[in-house]
């Protein structure tokens, strides 16, 4: 496996096993529970490691 | 005529106007009508993959979950957002296998990946059960919005004839062009009303976002997190993991990656769509928004939080815009549902009874599939009982027990052949029906596990079995004849 696939494994790793940390109420982040900040903040991290991932494999060179 | 009612039809002609008119200075033949030529450019194809996703669950479903369920409905965003990762390595491998093989239809794929006219039916059969009660739900969607938002002006026994027949007129004009078309008016305008009425509704009835989950959590403490049992961690890490690989195995969906003009529109699209599925947390927030300004929705009308809330918040003008939204979140996925449907119906289920019929031909029998289609669909959502809404909720589960066959194509080495992935199709599928039809659960199954086993999807177990049978068989095939087995293996024909 390249650098560009164990990137990709990173949004399921913080998916699936990130949740029996992040699933709770308390502290709210800016004036979100800490749940669904936490996901917010998973999305966006997924789509920047899926842009770094576009960037690293070699097949999209042109 | 109210003013909301004035809006919706406007906008109803508009989409049919668009949709008609794609289709002018293309030359229609099959492939054109059902693939879009294979020459989408990647915005299309984004439109068509991610905003495809977009359904009338969107508006009614996921604000409807956040409102009934709290925290467990963004398992939602959650599986999205992990099929889109996938799709960075499975939609490429898809798409350049059809557009070797000319493949039109999900069944096609499999038949010729496989060597095996037999599995083509199978998955034939496996696309139609999941795929028409899809479209059924779409209609009443359709109805359910266009009664609430019209002040119910118009009946959504006609708001269904009106839109089913919208959408057969100009699914059958223009076929995927059409769908194309009124797919990017569709999102820009759904996206527009959900994040409006995501950011608005809390605003508007409890000062911010801050103070709505402050009031929340005050008022149903935990609510906004997942359950200790019940729809707990265990169900949601199950249930994500099954949904992301299940999400690209919906036939539509599936035979929407054949319109990409370039495998490279999939990679670059990986990266955007997650942000996307974002949108889908707009519509949870005005759910949220709903729980203390609505209270006391039970069972079904949970999906009805969204509308309710915003009839009594809005101006009519407003509410005319949400619906006009609402139906186009019913009629596009929908016409995208039409056109696989009745693709796989001339394709896979009436060429083999008529070989040697042309590709005319058959372009003429699916777009009197999309009639046919559109009828029963229309007539199972205004007659239809119960016995749909379970087969619902399990779409998901049948479509997954596809995985493994696909999983085998696109693996490097294949580790499956023709009745290895029969064998696993029928045993996943048969173990879906004993829980729908049978109430099989996993507290039944396994009585003195601990409660966090109780909570799994029980689709794990059908997985698990279908993969088992698929592995079995295989073996024992190969066993049994090494020489006949090379031929029927994957990409034999490749």
């Amino acid at each position: 496996m390249k650098l560009h696939h164990w990137l990709a494994t990173l949004p399921f790793l913080l998916a699936l096993a990130g949740v029996l940390f992040a699933n709770r109420v308390q502290p709210f982040v800016l004036g979100l529970p800490f749940f669904l900040a936490w996901i917010i903040g998973w999305v966006l991290l997924t789509s920047l490691v899926m842009w770094l991932v576009y960037r690293l494999d070699p097949a999209n060179r042109p | 005529m109210n003013s909301a009612l004035l809006i919706i039809l406007l906008t109803l002609g508009f989409i049919l106007y668009l949709g008609v008119r794609a289709r002018r200075g293309i030359q229609m033949d099959f492939e054109q009508w059902s693939v879009g030529g294979r020459g989408f450019s990647g915005l299309l194809v984004f439109v068509l993959i991610a905003g495809e996703l977009y359904t009338t669950f969107t508006l009614l479903g996921a604000s409807g979950f956040a409102y009934g369920n709290g925290g467990p409905a963004l398992y939602v965003i959650v599986y999205t957002c992990l099929a889109f990762v996938l799709s960075y390595w499975l939609l490429p491998a898809i798409w350049r296998f059809a557009k070797q093989h000319g493949v039109l239809t999900q069944p096609e794929f499999f038949a010729k990946a496989y060597g095996s006219p037999a599995l083509g039916l199978i998955v034939a059969a496996v696309a139609l059960v999941a795929l028409v009660p899809y479209l059924v739900l779409q209609f009443k969607g359709l109805g359910i919005i266009v009664e609430l938002t019209s002040y119910g002006s118009l009946s959504p026994v006609a708001a269904i004839w009106i839109g089913g027949i919208a959408m057969a007129v100009y699914v059958n004009l223009s076929g995927m062009h059409g769908s194309a078309a009124t797919a990017v008016v569709k999102d820009a305008l759904v996206l527009a009303v959900c994040v409006f009425l995501g950011l608005y509704l809390p605003i508007h009835h409890h000062g911010g976002l801050g103070d709505m989950f402050a009031r929340i959590e005050s008022a149903h403490p935990g609510f906004l997190a997942l359950p200790a049992t019940g729809k707990s961690e265990a169900w949601f890490i199950s249930t994500v993991a099954l949904s992301a690989l299940g999400m690209y195995l919906w036939p539509h969906a599936f035979s929407a990656t054949f319109t990409a003009k370039e495998e490279r529109s999939f990679r670059r699209n990986a990266a955007v769509m997650p942000l996307y599925a974002l949108v889908m947390l707009f519509s949870m927030l005005a759910g949220f928004a709903a729980v203390l300004e609505v209270p006391g929705l039970k069972g079904g009308q949970i999906d009805l939080a969204l509308l309710t809330l915003s009839i009594r918040t809005f101006d009519p003008w407003v509410v005319g815009v949400i619906g006009a939204a609402g139906m186009l979140t019913a009629l596009v996925p929908g016409s995208i549902m039409l056109i696989s449907a009745s693709t796989l119906l001339a394709r896979d289920l009436y060429r083999p009874l008529r070989p040697g019929s042309g590709d005319m031909h058959l372009a003429r029998v699916s777009r009197v599939g999309t009639l046919l289609l559109m009828l029963v669909a229309v007539a199972l959502t205004i007659f239809g009982g119960s016995s749909i809404v379970s087969l619902l909720l399990t779409g998901f589960s049948i479509v997954t027990q596809l995985a493994p066959a696909l999983w085998s194509v696109v693996a490097r080495r294949p580790f499956a052949n023709a009745h290895g992935v029969m064998a696993g199709i029928l045993v996943g599928e048969a173990f879906v029906a004993a829980t729908v039809f049978g109430g099989l659960t996993l507290a039944k199954l396994l009585p003195g596990a601990p409660s966090w086993v109780h909570d799994l999807n029980i689709g794990i177990v059908g997985l698990g079995l279908n993969v088992a049978a698929m592995l079995l068989v295989t073996a024992l095939s190969r066993w049994r004849s090494p020489a006949g087995a090379s031929a029927l293996s994957p990409r034999a024909d490749a």
